[in-house]
């Protein structure tokens, strides 16, 4: 029996709704079988938490007596560089922007103490942050200097704004070569001495929802501790790629573009990350409803992490050079276990994304919908799935001489 | 007559060289290898028990510490501050004594304290900086 999002709110807001994990629907699924499975349960929370780079905040500083024009001159956040391209105080500070006077790798492997993400971090954690501003001056925008503490609360506005998040599925990374590498999948040790996976498996959003059919532009989702939207399909969105029999993908696939009030988000689940030698980022939670539509949509929230496949990459020479294939394919279930076969050689494996803190998400989210503060949304157009046939391209390098 | 708990650090070059049977030999110090690794790095790691007569003992860290090994007393040292901690699980693999480990049921990333040799690989692996060096 078919359900609508217009009656699932109905109970929502009568406090009757029926809402699980995308933990708790497997077992539910296994027991009472999918028809009955699809008929009671009326939502499936799925949630993340991971480092996400495309990650960070557009914000309006208010403006200043005498008025400066901070666009197309410089600002910085706690030294940390912010996109000063826009009108006169309108910045937007990037998740992996590092101040001007870090060493970067000229000290390999670099440290990264400091930077976009951990700036996002402590204004949502309310704490003061050094705003410094140059402009050239106008005649309506006279002034050329700016130095100030801020805090979020005195912010017009302070809105996260994530062009890539919440990949349905992740590589898993293994270094073959004889040196130690650092990458955003953390530190590789040499000969296959680790392999490090990054995706929430069974509980992850585009996972449990493989073909969008549920989520879309608007879906109202948990983003940062707070409310947020998906805005589009994120950046690299890739629904071509090749997928098991249940439809899930077994490589990166499709990503989404998200948005919401930092204003309202937690510095619990938005946290300043550093990988060694790599740089910093931003750990971003977020948690998405499945509303159960149908039996097929059912089937799809059900799915384990043995079933999830994806593919094992070598970061010391394939990843980087954009070339060579994958080394295997292995499932969720066997790199939960702690350790996984590649070339015949057992490795030890390690998350980068928190699979506890994902659930604890999944949770949040499953009590705001029965409490009846969360109400699903309608999307307002679907993601290019696999038939539109978009993909992921590689730039095309020309020559400037020609 | 004293016995100490010590961390060595070899360097790359240092390792496969000789340098514990002359601790044996030279300054007549009796070992007890407690922990043995080689690091990401390929340097080795070696915790040992040592016990000797004070005067050889001293003299015994001090040729180890001029043969270029780095020597730290084996203290526990290495905290993690539980507030900060996400239980990613990126410093599992990377713990050569496995003392930080997934528990299997709850997802979480314990933390045995007793098994930590303080070798602090893991501090700056750790994204969120969880991991914390106390002197
Ligand atoms: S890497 Fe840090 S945050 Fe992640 S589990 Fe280990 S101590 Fe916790
Ligand atoms: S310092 Fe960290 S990596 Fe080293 S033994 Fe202790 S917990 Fe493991």
């Amino acid at each position: 029996m078919a359900k609508t999002i217009k009656e699932i709110n109905e109970k929502i807001k009568k406090g009757k709704a029926v809402v699980v994990t995308a933990e708790e629907i497997i077992d539910i699924v296994d027991k009472k079988g999918l028809a009955k499975a699809a008929e009671e349960v009326d939502v499936v929370t799925t949630a993340t938490f991971g480092p996400m780079c495309s990650s960070g905040a557009y914000i309006n500083v208010g403006h200043t007596k005498p008025k400066i024009k901070i666009g197309g001159g410089k600002a910085t956040l706690n030294d940390v560089p912010v996109y000063a391209g826009f009108a006169a105080v309108d910045i937007y500070l990037g998740a992996t922007a590092l101040p001007d006077e870090d060493p970067r790798n000229k000290l390999y492997p670099g440290d990264f103490e400091y930077g976009g993400g951990h700036v996002i971090e402590d204004l949502v954690a309310g704490k003061d942050v050094k705003l410094v501003a140059s402009a050239y001056g106008t005649d309506c925008y006279p002034r050329k200097k700016l130095e100030t503490w801020v805090n979020i609360k005195d912010l017009n506005e302070a809105v996260l704004f994530n062009p890539r998040n919440v990949y349905q599925n992740y590589n898993v990374a293994v270094n073959l070569s004889d040196r130690v590498i650092y990458t955003y999948m953390g530190t590789l040790k040499p000969h296959l001495g680790n392999a490090n996976y990054c995706s929430a498996g069974q509980l992850s959003p585009l996972l449990n929802d493989p073909y969008y059919k549920t989520i879309g532009i608007g879906t109202r989702i948990f983003l940062g501790g707070g409310i947020g939207y998906v805005a589009w399909h994120g950046t690299q969105h890739n629904p071509t790629v090749k997928r098991k029999e249940s439809g899930v993908t077994q490589a990166p696939a499709g990503t989404l573009a998200v948005i919401g009030d930092l204003k309202q988000m937690k510095p619990e689940w938005l946290r300043g990350a550093t990988f060694h030698g790599y740089g910093v980022t931003l750990t971003v939670g977020i948690g998405i409803p499945i509303p159960i539509l149908n039996e097929q949509i059912c089937k799809y929230t059900a799915i384990k992490d043995e079933d999830i496949w994806t593919q094992i990459i070598d970061y010391s020479e394939n990843y980087p050079q954009g070339k060579g294939s994958s080394l295997g394919e292995v499932n969720y279930a066997q790199l939960k276990s702690g350790h996984i076969k590649v070339q015949d050689k057992d490795v030890p494996t390690g998350g980068i994304s928190s699979y506890s803190k994902a659930v604890e998400i999944a949770n949040t989210l499953k009590t705001w919908i029965k409490k009846g503060d969360f109400l699903l949304t309608e999307p307002v157009a679907s993601l290019p799935g696999e038939e539109s046939g978009y993909t992921f391209k590689p730039l095309k390098e020309r020559p400037l001489d020609k | 007559m004293v016995s100490k708990k010590i961390v060595l650090h070899f360097p790359n070059k240092l390792v496969d060289q000789p340098i514990v049977y002359k601790l044996v030999k030279d300054y007549n110090l009796k070992f007890n290898i407690l922990k043995a690794s080689i690091t990401p790095k390929e340097e080795g790691l070696l915790v040992l028990e040592l016990n000797g007569e004070e005067k050889d003992y001293k003299q015994g860290v001090n040729y180890l510490k001029e043969s270029g090994v780095k020597v730290q007393p084996l203290s526990r040292d290495v905290v993690r501050n539980e507030a900060k901690c996400t239980h990613c699980g990126v410093c599992v693999p990377i713990c050569p004594t496995a003392a930080l480990v997934v528990d299997p049921l709850t997802r979480k990333v314990n933390f045995y304290n007793d098994k930590c040799i303080a070798c602090e690989l893991c501090i700056k692996a750790c994204p969120v900086r969880a991991m914390e060096v106390h002197f």
